[in-house]
C-alpha cells in the first residue's frame, strides 16, 4: 500500500507545489503591473484623501456613530472602485494568455490574494487619513484596526467575483457599482456594528456571534469564487 | 380524465386561492392588542414571503443545472423562477407596506426584515440589469448563471440570519403579540397553511407561463435545434478573443 501510493503522494505534492509557484508568479504579476500603472493605485488613494477632506469640511461636530458608519461607507466606494479595476481595467487578450499558462482557478486565487493586500493598505492609510482629519472616538484601537483589516479583506473577497462578472458583461464601472452594493450589504451592516464596540471603554460581551457570521460569509465567498470563476472566464 | 391529471394542482390551487380569500376574510380570529383584525394579512402578506424564496430556490437549482448541462431551457427556467419570486416579493412589500401603515403608522420603518427584503429586491433587480447588458444567449446564460448562484448565497444570511441578529418589530418578535406556538390559534392555522400551498401553487403556475412562452419565442428565433445542447458549436480557439 505505502509502495503504490507514494508516486501518488508525490504526485499531488509535486501538482502541490506547481499550483502554489504559479500562484505566487500570477500574484507577482500584479503586484508589477501595479508598479507600473502607479498612478491607478495613486488615483485610488487620492480618491479617499479627497472623500476624507470632503467630510472634514461638511461637518462641523460628528456623533461617534456618525463617525464610525461614514467611515466604513467611505471605505465601501473606495473598494468598489479598487477591486472594479482588478478585471474591468484589464485588456481582454491577455487573459486568454494567463488561462494557457495556469488553471483559471490559480488566476482568481491570485486576483483575491492580491485585493486583499491592496484593500489591506487602502484600509490602514484610510483609517490615518481619516482619524487625524476628523478626531476620532475610538477607545479600543487595537481591535479597531483589527475589524478595519477584517472588513478590507471581505471588500476584496466579495467584489473580486463581482468584478469578473462585471468585466463579462459589458466592461463597466456603474454594473460593478450596482452589483456590488447590494451584495455587501449584510457584510456592511455587521462590520458597522463590530466596529460600534471599538467605541466602548470596556467590551463586556464579546460578539463572537457576528464575527463568526462575518468569516463564514467569507469563507462561503472564497468557496464561490473556485467553483464558479472556471465557469465564468471563457468567452 | 388525462386533462385531469395533467391539470389537478391548478385546480387545487384554484380551489385554495377561493378558500383563502373566503376564509381569510371571515374566520373569527383571536383578539390581540395593536393587531386587532389587521391579523388577517397574515393569509397574503406572509405567504407571499414564503411563495418568493421558494421561487429562488428553484431558480438556484435550475442555474446550477444549466451550468452543468448547458441546455437553454435550464436558463429560461432560471430567470423565469427569478422573475416570478420579484413579482411576489414586489406583492410582499406592498401588502406588508399598507399593513405597517395602519399598524405601525408609517409606510416604511428601520426594521432588519424590512432592510432584508430591500437587499433581495435591489439584487434581483441588479440581475436583470446584468442580464440585459448582454447580447450572445449563450454567455449571458451562463454570467446570469453564475451571479444568481452568488446572489442566493448571500441573500439567504440576508434574510434568514441578520434579521434573527438584532430584535425586529414584526409580530413574534421582541415581545410583539403574534399567531404563534404559546398563543396558538387552531381557526388561523386552519387558513394559514391552504394560504402558503395557495400562494406557492399560483407562483409556479405563472412560473411556467412565463418559461413556456420565453421558450416558444427563442424556438421562433433560433430554430429548432436551440435547445440542443450536444448539437451545437462550441466557440473554437479562433473565437475566443472575440
Amino acid at each position: 500500500m505505502p509502495a503504490a501510493s507514494l508516486p501518488l503522494l508525490s504526485g499531488s505534492l509535486t501538482i502541490f507545489v506547481a499550483m502554489l509557484k504559479a500562484i505566487g508568479s500570477l500574484f507577482m504579476k500584479e503586484v508589477r503591473l501595479e508598479w507600473r500603472q502607479r498612478y491607478a493605485l495613486s488615483g485610488i488613494l487620492l480618491y479617499l484623501g479627497a472623500t476624507v477632506f470632503l467630510i472634514y469640511i461638511s461637518f462641523v461636530e460628528m456623533k461617534p456613530e456618525t463617525w464610525l458608519t461614514l467611515f466604513w461607507i467611505v471605505l465601501l466606494f473606495t473598494a468598489v472602485n479598487a477591486v472594479a479595476k482588478s478585471f474591468i481595467q484589464e485588456h481582454r487578450g491577455r487573459f486568454l494568455y494567463y488561462y494557457s499558462i495556469a488553471h483559471p482557478r490559480w488566476v482568481i486565487v491570485a486576483k483575491l490574494l492580491y485585493n486583499c493586500a491592496v484593500m489591506m493598505v487602502i484600509g490602514i492609510v484610510g483609517v490615518f487619513l481619516y482619524s487625524t482629519m476628523n478626531a476620532s472616538p475610538i477607545e479600543q484601537r487595537g481591535y479597531f484596526m483589527a475589524i478595519v483589516i477584517l472588513g478590507c479583506i471581505s471588500f476584496a473577497l466579495s467584489f473580486t467575483m463581482m468584478s469578473a462578472i462585471a468585466a463579462k458583461a459589458s466592461q463597466n464601472v456603474a454594473l460593478m457599482a450596482i452589483l456590488s452594493l447590494p451584495f455587501i450589504l449584510p457584510v456592511l451592516l455587521l462590520l458597522i456594528k463590530l466596529s460600534q464596540f471599538a467605541l466602548l471603554i470596556h467590551i463586556e460581551i464579546f460578539p463572537w456571534r457576528d464575527l463568526l457570521l462575518l468569516l463564514s460569509l467569507d469563507v462561503i465567498m472564497v468557496a464561490l469564487a473556485l467553483i464558479l470563476f472556471p465557469y465564468l472566464w471563457r468567452d | 380524465m388525462s386533462l385531469f391529471w395533467k391539470a389537478w394542482w391548478k385546480i387545487l390551487c384554484v380551489v385554495l386561492l377561493l378558500y383563502t380569500i373566503l376564509a381569510g376574510f371571515f374566520v373569527p380570529i383571536p383578539e390581540l392588542d395593536i393587531l386587532h383584525e389587521s391579523i388577517r394579512n397574515l393569509f397574503f402578506h406572509v405567504p407571499m414571503w414564503f411563495a418568493m424564496t421558494l421561487m429562488l430556490l428553484v431558480s438556484v437549482i435550475y442555474s446550477i443545472r444549466y451550468l452543468i448541462s448547458r441546455n437553454l431551457k435550464d436558463d429560461i427556467v432560471a430567470s423565469s423562477s427569478v422573475r416570478v419570486g420579484l413579482l411576489f416579493g414586489i406583492a410582499g412589500l406592498v401588502t406588508g407596506m399598507e399593513w405597517a401603515r395602519a399598524t405601525w403608522g408609517a409606510w416604511w420603518v428601520n426594521d432588519p426584515k424590512l432592510l432584508g427584503a430591500a437587499v433581495g429586491l435591489l439584487l434581483y433587480l441588479a440581475y436583470f440589469v446584468l442580464r440585459g447588458s448582454m447580447e450572445d444567449l449563450d454567455k449571458r446564460a451562463r454570467v446570469a448563471a453564475v451571479t444568481n448562484v452568488m446572489f442566493y448565497a448571500i441573500f439567504i444570511p440576508a434574510i434568514f440570519i441578520v434579521p434573527r441578529l438584532t430584535d425586529s418589530l414584526h409580530p413574534g418578535n421582541g415581545g410583539n403579540p403574534a399567531f404563534s406556538s404559546y398563543d396558538l390559534d387552531n381557526n388561523m392555522r386552519w387558513v394559514f397553511y391552504p394560504a402558503v400551498l395557495a400562494w406557492t401553487l399560483l407562483a409556479g403556475w405563472i412560473m411556467t407561463l412565463v418559461a413556456r412562452i420565453q421558450i416558444i419565442h427563442l424556438r421562433l428565433a433560433g430554430g429548432p435545434d436551440i435547445f440542443n445542447a450536444k448539437k451545437k458549436v462550441h466557440a473554437g480557439p479562433a473565437d475566443v478573443t472575440a
